[in-house]
């Protein structure tokens, strides 16, 4: 029986003694009886505001609806039509703040479990071998993606879909960007974003690991040699604080720390050659999404006592609600209202302690948050063993170096037309290069908006355009 | 693409060099610059220094020490092998123009690195004096080929087998005497272990003679977006990956880079430990 409203489907985890030691995905994920009932509670609604709310309006109603009726394949190549990664989106995007926040449902108990399901039809595709068919209709104009990131993935594989010759440049030794060394196995399983990139090859989108553009191959040259070009190098410069100390040992960019683990698994040092080094106390400065991945995972390392020291409330951190309600379960402990004035350390340079203002909430700033602001003389020592600074990210200024005629604004960030073109004729941004430190969905979709954009000027004959100057 | 090795040699019991099929690298390669390898897919990015391209033969050639676990197995790599993965030329090229009188300090592995630059130097019309140094005379490398392409060459040795006894910077100090006058020496460039180059910024400093210093820090992406290879120039953070590797030596706080290197120290030694075992291991096995 169709049951409308009511509460959620709940979704078994693992429980908190389990996961705090272990890499694996927290969520076990919906069966197929689960999976099935909780998309029954989908009302069908008229306008579905779920897909407007969607930053690639993804046919939602219709997947819920294949859902319902235990059609996994129709609701599977459903979503494949506007997702690529739908594996990852199901699990690493704010859904709260998107589709399931504006779910009808909602006020009626709570909104349908968007993410989940869209994770469910992903992984049954996975276990059970399910593909979709593309008939890739051949065209000779060659496109360069640079950066393999959510918007490189997505631009690439669309371009791809439309028939050009496509070339993917990642600097790294492993494609998928943020989705590889950022964004922890316990929120997102490697082996979902490796099977999900393996796709880019299997369509025949051409992918060249360790090769640097700037370095391997200079920019003009690839205006040259391509008919269009999509830059998706997203936002990977780590930003520090610029206080006393940061030069001392074990203080850690989150990138860094991020980096060392998601990416070369130095959990696993011994087995794998990278090393990691963290003691009792974990303090992460920060209360967004990366300072979340970054607390889990020095719990996971062995870490005893794991601090988010946050400047303002819970209330105001830009973390997703799942990442810091799951973090407060596992025991990390979030200091509220503390800003850092130095990092203190011994005599053969390791960290020792930091040194924290207390901090009060004054009226809004710019950002519709309420500014913090120091209380003077409230200066006390936190102590720690291990500092991670996670203040966001900037663009890698070393690929702007290397491409000066880029027009970017004073932070770095590319600057594009409606269509996502820059200043550049046929060349084109898209992602966290464009919009600083923004999410895994909007750069998906900058990367479709732009591979279109590509395809209606390279459709139109102007295929030279990039090889100007 | 796999990085195959074309020839293999053990220049002593310490330094091993490499040649290695980077046909995109032995084009672009400019003296100054570095590449990070991989040995296999369990392997950790390191940072290499190169001694020299082929770009006819399409190769590279890097020569380490053996201090960790990830030279260690290099080591035992043999022509034939391949890398997992090779990736540069990362970093900035070294300022290469007619100076007039340079010196180019080079110790231990860090000849390998100063050697294509001493050469570039040359090319370009100045005059290089070199001066280079082990602990041992055995441990010398390269010493014919820096000796081919410099105006003059000194040797120091910790133990005095060979050369000065005692430090590079020494020889340098007393180089600088000798032409003492300003303008003598245009361009000092140092490479080598921390403690030395910091030794031979403080020789330069009272004579303001520009002195450039090659940093070679702990790195995982090369590209920016770690910040662990972090260095701290008058003060203001750097990233020796892509600021880098060169600095204006004399504004270089070297007491920062020893101590950071220091800091995966431990599980450095767990992991020479831990292979030792593993090749015993194979070894009582066949």
């Amino acid at each position: 029986m169709i049951e409308i409203g009511g509460t959620r489907v709940p979704m078994r985890e693992q429980s908190v003694e389990e996961r705090i030691k272990n890499f694996r995905s927290v969520p076990y994920g919906y069966n197929k009886e689960e999976v099935m009932k909780e998309a029954q509670r989908c009302i069908q609604c008229n306008g579905a505001p779920c897909e407007t709310d969607c930053p690639i309006n993804m046919k939602i109603l219709e997947m819920i609806r294949e859902i319902a009726y235990g059609n996994f394949k129709k609701a599977f190549l459903i979503v494949k039509e506007d997702n690529s990664i739908p594996g990852i989106t199901g699990r690493v995007c704010p859904q709260e703040n998107q589709c399931e926040g504006v779910c009808p449902v909602s006020k009626r108990g709570n909104g349908i479990n968007i993410g989940k399901l869209e994770a469910f039809v992903a992984d049954w595709a996975r276990e059970n071998g399910v593909k979709e068919e593309i008939h890739i209709k051949e065209r000779p104009e060659r496109v360069a993606v640079i950066g393999s990131g959510p918007a490189g993935i997505s631009c690439s594989v669309d371009l791809r879909k439309f028939g050009y010759q496509v070339t993917l440049f990642e600097a790294l030794h492993k494609a998928g960007g943020v989705l590889q060394y950022g964004i922890p196995a316990f929120r997102l399983p490697t082996e979902i974003v490796d099977y999900e990139i393996s796709y880019l090859s299997e369509i025949g989108v051409d992918v060249k690991l360790n090769f640097f553009v700037g370095q391997n191959i200079k920019f003009s040259e690839l205006r040259r040699d391509f008919d269009a070009i999509f830059i998706g190098t997203g936002a990977g410069a780590p930003l520090f604080m610029s206080i006393e100390g940061e030069n001392l040992k074990r203080v850690y960019s989150a990138n860094e720390f991020l980096i060392r683990v998601n990416l070369m698994k130095a959990h696993k040092f011994l087995e794998y050659d990278t090393p990691i080094v963290w003691g009792d106390t974990v303090g992460v400065i920060g209360a967004g999404n990366v300072a979340m991945d970054a607390a889990r995972c020095a719990l996971r390392l062995g870490a005893k006592k794991v601090y988010i020291l946050y400047r303002r409330t819970k209330k105001e951190a830009p973390a997703r609600e799942e990442e810091i309600q799951h973090a407060l379960e596992e025991g990390i402990i979030l200091e509220e209202l503390v800003a850092p004035k130095r990092v203190l350390g011994n005599k053969d340079g390791w960290v020792t302690s930091v040194e924290l203002f207390k901090m009060r909430l004054s009226e809004a700033d710019e950002s519709g948050r309420p500014r913090p602001v120091k209380i003077d003389g409230s200066e006390f020592i936190l102590k720690l063993d291990t500092l991670v600074e996670a203040l966001g990210t900037k663009p890698n200024r070393l690929f702007l170096h290397k491409a000066p005629e880029l027009n970017v604004t004073s932070w770095g960030l590319i600057k594009v037309d409606k269509n996502l073109m820059t200043n550049i004729e046929g060349v084109y941004a898209g992602g966290d290069g464009i919009r600083g430190n923004a999410t895994v969905i909007l750069a998906l979709g900058d990367g479709r908006r732009a591979a279109k954009s590509i395809h209606e000027r390279l459709s139109k004959g102007k295929k030279k355009g990039v090889k100007k100057d | 693409m796999r990085h195959t090795i074309v020839r293999k040699e053990a220049l002593n019991t310490e330094n091993y060099l490499i040649e290695v099929m980077a046909p995109n690298l032995a084009e672009r390669f400019q003296p100054g610059q570095f590449v990070i390898i991989r040995i296999h897919e369990q392997g950790e990015r390191i940072p290499l220094t190169v001694a020299g391209v082929n770009p006819k033969k399409r190769t590279i050639t890097l020569i380490f020490q053996v201090v960790g676990k990830t030279t260690m197995e290099l080591g035992t790599l043999n022509a034939g092998d391949a890398l997992i993965n090779c990736v540069g030329p990362l970093g900035n090229p070294t300022e290469v123009k007619k100076f007039g009188r340079v010196i180019c300090v080079g110790g231990g592995t860090g000849i390998a690195c100063i050697f294509p630059i001493v050469k570039a130097l040359a090319n370009a019309g100045n005059e290089v004096i070199s001066i280079i140094g082990a602990r041992t005379e055995s441990l010398l490398i390269l010493e014919n080929e820096i000796e081919a392409v410099s105006t003059e060459t000194y040797i120091a040795t910790d133990d005095g087998s060979k050369g000065h006894h005692g430090f590079v910077s020494e020889v340098l100090r007393d180089l600088i005497k000798k032409y003492k006058k300003p303008g003598e020496i245009d361009r000092v460039v140092v490479i080598g272990p921390p403690q030395m180059m910091k030794a031979a910024a403080e020789v330069t400093s009272p004579y303001t003679i520009k002195t450039i210093a090659s940093l070679n820090t702990i790195m995982i992406d090369g590209t920016g977006m770690c910040g662990g290879c972090r260095v701290f120039i008058d003060g203001e953070m750097k990233l020796a990956c892509i600021d880098g590797p060169e600095f204006n030596a004399h504004k270089v706080n070297f007491d920062d880079v020893i101590s950071r290197l220091a800091m995966f120290k431990e599980k450095e030694v767990l992991a020479v430990k831990h292979f030792q075992k593993s090749i015993k291991k194979k070894a009582g096995r066949q």
